[in-house]
């Protein structure tokens, strides 16, 4: 897969691929967090940043700890085990320099280990056999996609507000047949590029 | 070599994030010294930041009430944060009113110094010391209640308000913990502090409690709480208490025949059946030498055959209902035990023309 150059896979990973709507990685911070842009967006920001240094970081360890090695069964534990450890060191940082976005995203910031956005996206650099710079490409682009993705619904679910949803369908209900008629929408890009 | 091979990997890699999390901690997570002021430059005291706002204070010989010992889960340790300490958080929502959580109510375990705070803490807390003392008698008082007296070492002497209580530190496998007791000793005993502690089967403290032999050394903070005698000596006193809730009773008893022999007192105390009985025969005979205090103990379990009992029968509010009389007199009462009795007794009391705000109550 090296003739892909890592700028089609960025684009591909934000629109044709996305990995929430083609996907569906990471739904649940993405239902419970879509309620408003804000913290939408400060959570989509905390992915795109973890979610890039994850899959470097990954890469890493998959081709110069685990190959030579020949371990890759572990990959998952050693995956989840990065991930926890880096999502601990954001949340350091953050709340030593930007106190305020620590606040905004409270509980979020550490439930963001939990992603399986972050740890499909390590998953899917091996399957699909990425080079280094096509993993941190491919990394960055997914944690946008996923961002424009919550915006996205969180935008409508903030004008929902305002309309009249039959009962049994308020709440995530409703938000996961929105997500449903986004995927189609979303459908349209498909087949535009090929990354795997 | 094909099992440990994976285990040193994976193992390695664990110690090595470790290690780098380790010294992140170190680079990041240091605030320097912060400034805490309490109640408006009253008390200001410098900690190092990073720490929880309840370990900074006592850290400083300021004690705030606490029982979980700083877990976020009993929700004693409030206090109000006037400026800097964040926005409230998720941990702290459930012990949190509207109201207090407008007035900037906090939970100060839960409150990290990052910045210099300024906080509002009630006046007494300020006087509030850790003491550190010696078991001088440990005594079963019946089959679950024992009676314990500490000889206080260093500070040697308490200044109590009857009916307050102490936080005695008990260890537990997650550290130590605080659990309050309310003291027995009259306010006059000044050298030691006596507590009465009925065992709670599988409780932390209780189970220390029982398990306290003479010459064991112990820990508490104190005192705390909000019981105000009236110092006027022609004010009547109640005390009304069941189950567990003597200690502060017996406090205000002692302390106010100490110092008023002749003051207008009434004791009032419920018990299940006759095993549950103490301290009646000691009561009876501070009764014949002071002619003012009468002491009503009242059964609630049926008497059972053999049995001999010159108390009372029956809930102990109805036994207040027949012996308290409808007066305008100013009195003040005292109400100790279970929630249930302390509303029966608080409807009795009302009906006898006693006031809200003449009533104290603590629920065991």
């Amino acid at each position: 897969m090296s003739e892909i150059s890592p700028f089609v896979i960025l684009i591909a990973a934000i629109f044709t691929n996305n990995i929430l709507l083609a996907n569906f990685l990471g739904m649940c911070s993405f239902l419970a967090v879509s309620k408003q842009i804000d913290t939408a967006a400060g959570l989509g920001a905390a992915v795109i940043f973890v979610m890039t240094a994850t899959t470097a970081i990954n890469y890493a360890v998959y081709h110069h700890v685990l190959v030579p090695f020949g371990l890759t069964f572990l990959s998952y534990i050693v995956f989840i085990a990065v991930i926890a450890a880096f999502v601990q060191f954001v949340e350091m940082f953050i709340e030593r320099f930007s106190l305020g976005l620590y606040h905004a995203l409270g509980i979020f910031l550490p439930l963001i280990t939990v992603n399986c956005a972050i740890l499909g996206a390590s998953l899917f650099m091996i399957i699909r056999r990425y080079t280094f710079a096509q993993s941190v490409a491919f990394g960055f682009g997914g944690g946008v996609g996923w961002t424009l993705a919550i915006i996205l619904i969180a935008g409508l679910r903030q004008r929902m507000r305002y309309s009249d949803v039959p009962v049994p369908f308020r709440g995530v209900a409703i938000a996961m047949v929105i997500t449903g008629v986004m995927a189609m929408a979303f459908m349209g890009f498909a087949g535009m590029v090929r990354i795997q | 070599m094909i099992f440990l091979l994976p285990i040193l990997i994976f193992g390695g890699l664990l110690v090595g994030l470790t290690v780098a999390l380790t010294i992140a901690e170190r680079v990041l997570v240091n605030y320097g010294v912060c400034k805490i002021d309490i109640n408006a430059g009253e008390r200001e005291i410098e900690v190092d930041g990073g720490q929880s706002l309840l370990s900074a204070l006592n850290e400083s010989k300021v004690y705030i009430p606490s029982a979980c010992g700083g877990r976020g889960s009993c929700g004693h340790c409030k206090a109000t944060v006037l400026e800097g300490g964040g926005p409230v958080l998720p941990t702290e929502t459930p012990f949190l009113t509207r109201a207090q959580v407008r007035a900037g109510v906090r939970l100060a375990c839960q409150v990290k110094v990052r910045e210099d705070i300024r906080i509002k803490i009630p006046e007494e807390l300020l006087n509030v010391k850790m003491f550190t003392a010696v078991v001088e008698r440990a005594e079963l008082l019946t089959h679950d209640m024992v009676e314990l007296r500490f000889k206080l070492e260093e500070p040697a002497e308490i200044s109590q308000r009857p009916g307050q209580y102490v936080q005695l530190q008990a260890p537990s496998p997650e550290g130590p913990v605080y659990r309050a007791y309310s003291i027995s000793s009259s306010a006059h005993d000044t050298g030691a502090v006596e507590l009465v502690v009925r065992l709670v089967p599988g409780g932390i403290g209780s189970t220390y409690c029982h398990a306290l032999k003479e010459g064991d050394p112990v820990i508490f903070t104190g005192p705390y709480g909000e019981f105000r005698l009236d110092e006027d000596p022609d004010v009547d006193v109640i005390l009304i208490g069941g189950g567990s809730g003597m200690a502060p009773l017996r406090n205000l008893l002692l302390t106010v025949l100490e110092r008023w022999p002749d003051r207008k007192c009434q004791l009032f105390f419920g018990c299940r059946t006759t095993q549950d009985v103490f301290y009646f025969d000691e009561f009876r005979k501070i009764a014949e030498k002071h002619p003012n205090f009468e002491v009503h103990y009242a059964l609630s379990d049926p008497i059972e055959e053999g049995e001999s009992w010159d108390g009372e029968t029956g809930f102990i509010h109805l036994s207040a209902e027949q012996h308290l009389d409808e007066s305008d007199r100013k009195r003040q009462a005292f109400l100790c035990g279970p929630p249930p009795m302390i509303e029966a007794v608080m409807k009795v009391l009302e009906a006898k023309g006693l006031e809200s705000d003449d009533m104290f109550y603590d629920e065991f």
